[in-house]
């Protein structure tokens, strides 16, 4: 167990690392992320009131349907990645990391500035449970009569999973088909192990339950995002190839004006996935260097161990930032290279 | 419950030495492989490398950690366990046997009388683990 954010969280269950992430890939992994924050917005400005706190067009989002955006400080950088869910026109989920709820919460507060919203920090009020992999719809099926495949990607919909009210939504952090089930916090016990049951948690290709150190390799592998690693309020969107989820023809939004001036300007750094290509594993934080030279910093480094191989995402100039950019990285004092590569790493067949 | 051979001595860095002649061969005991998980990579001295004991030889990776482990005793390194390049597994499936990391010609062999013993060893990690 660590601590992660206040929350007691396993890095890895008895399977171990490696076998939960391969699983995922395979079969399904079962990932307790409860940890995750929430804040309900509703009232007849929900939809204005996010548009102008968040990067992405709220006003594009159809009932029952989600997308991922970001919360901007003045200066274009990243206050936190989230899930922005539309229940209904004037009633808007906003999921947010863990580590940052509180920072978060304060910051949604402070920014309002008269919109008819009401407000709440409804954290407590969910726990949340994540079926990832090939088998989650047969797996989730077994639960609930929501029809499952009829749910498409970053869509959701309510209803009864085992019984038990839910928000089941068709979205992930693994690259993986899957879904994320938001409850009432007293039955993510039950839930838990109704889903294990459901897919045969115990034999050899049965769900198994994931830890923080699976979750961090399978979001890494598919090319994702982890906030305080890839951004923070150091970093942009740009920077940080999020340029897809910054509408700045939608009208205007905190941060616009420094990002779109980003934008016509062009980045002078860019964050790169990378692939080892001598012996060695690059680690968060370690240098990059180009002829000697120290560029930049690696965000998140790790084997990955469904593609066998060790990458990582860095930030570096834009003059090195090309797919096939030989680079090196100090891991502890011992020069390894690395090349430049294409995200994701790792791209499921559809 | 950790395996913990008897007739190894043992380290409080979770190291173990099997004593042959003049020759020390070191791994990491099976409580170590257990807490670093499926490791993926075994950083080794070269040959010939002199280490004057308590000190790290070389390091070992997990999907998530970088561990350092220490030579508790001083000496050259005479072998190397080239096998683990490729396999570093083993460490984990045969943490006693094939999973071995170095094999040191003892600077001095009276040293390894101040390492634990099994029974030693076994409380340390139980109270460690407490």
């Amino acid at each position: 167990m660590v601590d992660f954010g206040g929350w007691d969280m396993p890095v890895q269950y008895p399977a171990g690392t490696i076998e939960e992430h391969l699983r995922t890939r395979t079969h399904a992994g079962l990932f307790d992320v409860s940890h995750m924050g929430e804040v309900d917005v509703r009232g007849a400005d929900a939809i204005a009131f996010v548009n102008r706190l968040t990067s992405n067009d709220v006003t594009k989002l159809v009932d029952g349907q989600a997308h991922y955006t970001a919360l901007t400080t003045p200066q274009g950088t990243v206050i936190d990645d989230l899930l922005v869910y539309r229940l209904a026109a004037d009633h808007l989920l906003l999921v947010v990391n863990a580590g940052t709820t509180e920072k978060d919460w304060e910051w949604i507060k402070s920014a309002h500035a008269g919109e008819s919203v009401e407000l709440k920090n409804v954290s407590s009020d969910y726990c949340q449970l994540a079926l990832q992999g090939p088998d989650a719809v047969a797996i989730l099926q077994k639960l609930t009569g929501v029809p499952l495949s009829d749910i498409k990607y970053y869509h959701f919909t309510t209803g009864t999973v085992d019984g038990i009210d839910s928000i089941v939504s068709r979205t992930g952090y693994t690259g993986e088909d899957g879904f994320e089930v938001y409850a009432a916090p007293q039955h993510a016990e039950k839930l838990w192990s109704k889903i294990l049951d459901a897919g045969n948690f115990g034999s050899a290709e049965g769900v198994v339950p994931c830890g923080l150190a699976a979750r961090n390799t399978l979001r890494l592998e598919a090319g994702m995002a982890l906030y305080g690693h890839e951004i923070d309020e150091t970093t942009t969107l740009f920077e940080a190839n999020l340029g897809w989820i910054c509408k700045l023809d939608k009208g205007d939004f905190i941060g616009r004006e420094p990002l779109a001036q980003q934008k016509a300007e062009g980045v002078k750094r860019k964050l790169v996935g990378f692939e080892v290509t001598d012996r060695g594993i690059a680690r968060d934080d370690q240098d990059v260097l180009v002829d000697e030279e120290r560029v930049g910093k690696v965000t998140s480094g790790s084997p990955a161990p469904y593609l066998k191989k060790n990458i990582g995402f860095a930030y570096v100039p834009v003059e090195y930032a090309n797919v096939g950019q030989e680079i090196s990285i100090d891991v502890r004092g011992r020069l390894v290279c690395a090349q430049v590569v294409k995200t994701p790493f790792y791209k499921r067949a559809k | 419950m950790a395996n913990v051979p008897e007739d190894l001595h043992y380290s409080k860095d979770h190291e173990w030495v099997r004593v042959e002649g003049d020759q020390a061969i070191i791994g990491i005991t099976d409580y170590a492989q257990n807490s670093l998980g499926d490791v993926v990579y075994v950083e080794l001295p070269k040959t010939g490398e002199q280490f004057a004991g308590n000190e790290p030889f070389g390091s070992v990776e997990s999907v998530k950690a970088v561990s350092e482990v220490f030579t508790p005793i001083a000496g050259s390194v005479a072998m190397i366990n080239e096998s683990l390049a490729d396999e570093p597994e083993k460490v984990n499936s045969d943490p006693y046997g094939q999973g071995w990391m170095i094999q040191l010609r003892m600077s001095n062999p009276g040293e390894v009388d101040s390492l634990l013993t099994a029974a030693e060893y076994e409380d340390f990690t139980k109270a460690e683990s407490e």
